[in-house]
């Protein structure tokens, strides 16, 4: 393969990708009707009259959920390039398989304490 | 650190791609080849989950199901298809129009790029990447920017709600999803997919010498990984963010026409996907039976993609037999179940596994 290897392949599929939803887009241009009414374009809220902007405030517990999931995406990427070199390992190679292992716990122990740390808190109550 | 870590890059194999055969003739008929087959594992194959869903759903509801459009009712998605391309577009005055227009091309693309990883069989697949497992995990995730910009670009309060959950939803069983990844990934010693449906075709229980797939010693994991990737694709009872019976239709409350019909194709196209990874992952990828390997040339490559694509359909009808049979969730006990049972479980999977390769050896 050329055009840069393999990722060239994926960097071709992506274009691939948005021209085909173009092409999808374009065809429904081609052939829908276009009857715009106030009452069609209005917003809807069952039926009845929409009140205020639709972009309404929001509950502050999903903000403290996507910070932990942060912490814990990091971990796991970490965790791939270890769990791949870890096959590798033996009680004689250095490091050894044990102190690979011990290390990671250690790792994730440390964010497990945050985990329980967060739950104590009650942060993963939802009331 | 570094006299620590140089060792280890020495010990690494250099990683070799498997062979695909759509590499043949040159570089533009390959890569014409790979684009087919992205699309066909896009547009057709979830066509024929989409029908099982149809007639399987009818059935275990005690009805018949779609009857009129084709042999059985078969092409009632292809007739629907050819309706939905012309309806009006709708989009609300309220709405920011050009994220709206853009939200349903973000999963799409998002699901047609994982596919290119996914081995049907020897030697088919589209790439053979060497981090494929990281790499298909990172590109599915990027839908929930789609989801994200469809509730909030329809200026809709349901859409709002219903894309909020979406996101909360989808980032709480990501890190299950992705823990159980490492366990394979650390069983098999690879991030390739190709490498990882290899690696067990040669793995035994415990030395000795039966041959077996990740699902009989990850049991655990296999189960955490299901019940995360229907949490992942919002399939029932993890479809909060489409709740009907509160939200009217979740993030897609304001969308119509094709822009609907996108956003359901790239849902069947998920269950595809990740009914996919699932066996690549732990049943033995294009393996008929643990130790059963496949006869060579084109026949074993019919038979390993017949085999995949019969052990994903077992999948797709699970998933449907699973929304039939229970409730949805409510808000609360879903992130309860993914923070506190699952990523502790599966924290646990990865390190029974971690301890088991050092004990073996």
């Amino acid at each position: 393969m050329t055009l840069g290897g393999q990722y060239g392949t994926v960097a071709v599929m992506l274009v691939f990708g948005a021209v085909l939803y173009a092409i999808i887009m374009l065809l429904n241009r081609l052939m829908r009707p276009s009857v715009p009414s106030p009452l069609k374009l209005s917003t809807y809220e069952c039926g009845v009259e929409a009140v205020g902007s639709g972009w309404s405030q929001m509950n502050i517990r999903y903000y403290v959920f996507a910070f932990l999931f942060v912490i814990f995406d990091v971990e796991a990427i970490f965790l791939f390039p270890w769990a791949v070199i870890f096959n590798d390992l033996g009680p004689t190679t250095t490091p050894s398989a044990l102190y690979a292992l011990v290390a990671m716990f250690l790792f994730i122990g440390t964010l497990l304490e945050g985990l329980a740390y967060a739950w104590r808190k009650g942060v993963l109550r939802w009331d | 650190m570094t006299t620590v870590i140089a060792p280890v890059a020495t010990l690494l194999p250099v990683f070799a791609p498997a062979e695909s055969l759509l590499d043949t003739g040159g570089t533009v008929v390959s890569l014409l080849l790979k684009i087919a087959f992205i699309t066909v594992m896009f547009l057709v194959v979830p066509l024929v989950g989409g029908y099982l869903e149809h007639k399987g759903m009818a059935r275990l509801q005690n009805r018949r199901g779609p009857v009129e459009a084709g042999p059985a009712g078969s092409l009632q998605l292809v007739a629907d298809g050819i309706k939905f391309i012309q309806k009006e577009d709708i989009i609300p005055g309220a709405a920011d129009r050009k994220v709206f227009a853009m939200a349903p091309a973000i999963g799409l693309v998002a699901t047609l790029l994982s596919f290119a990883v996914i081995p049907l069989a020897p030697g088919l697949f589209a790439l053979d990447l060497e981090l494929g497992l990281f790499y298909v995990l990172a590109i599915s995730s990027v839908g929930v920017l789609g989801i994200m910009m469809a509730g909030w670009a329809s200026a809709n309060k349901f859409s709002l709600i219903g894309g909020l959950r979406a996101a909360a939803q989808l980032i709480a069983y990501e890190l299950p999803l992705i823990l159980v990844a490492v366990a394979v990934a650390l069983q098999a010693g690879t991030l390739s997919l190709v490498g990882i449906v290899e690696a067990q075709q040669s793995s035994e229980l415990f030395g000795t010498g039966i041959s077996m797939w990740y699902v009989f010693p990850q049991a655990l994991g296999f189960g955490i990984f299901f019940l995360a990737a229907l949490a992942e694709l919002s399939r029932p009872p993890f479809d909060m963010p489409i709740g009907d019976s509160e939200l009217v239709f979740g993030y897609i409350t304001e969308y119509s026409g094709i822009k609907f019909a996108m956003f359901l194709l790239t849902e069947y196209a998920g269950m595809i996907l990740m009914s996919g990874l699932t066996v690549v992952l732990f049943l033995g990828g294009w393996q008929p039976l643990p130790g059963l390997d496949l006869p060579d040339g084109a026949l074993g490559v019919l038979l390993g993609a017949g085999v995949t694509l019969g052990k994903i359909m077992l999948l797709v009808f699970v998933m449907i037999w699973v929304r039939v049979a229970y409730p949805r969730l409510r808000e609360d006990q879903l992130q309860r179940i993914s923070w506190t049972v699952l990523v502790p479980l599966s924290l646990v999977n990865l390190a029974v596994v971690a301890v088991g390769k050092v004990v073996a050896g």
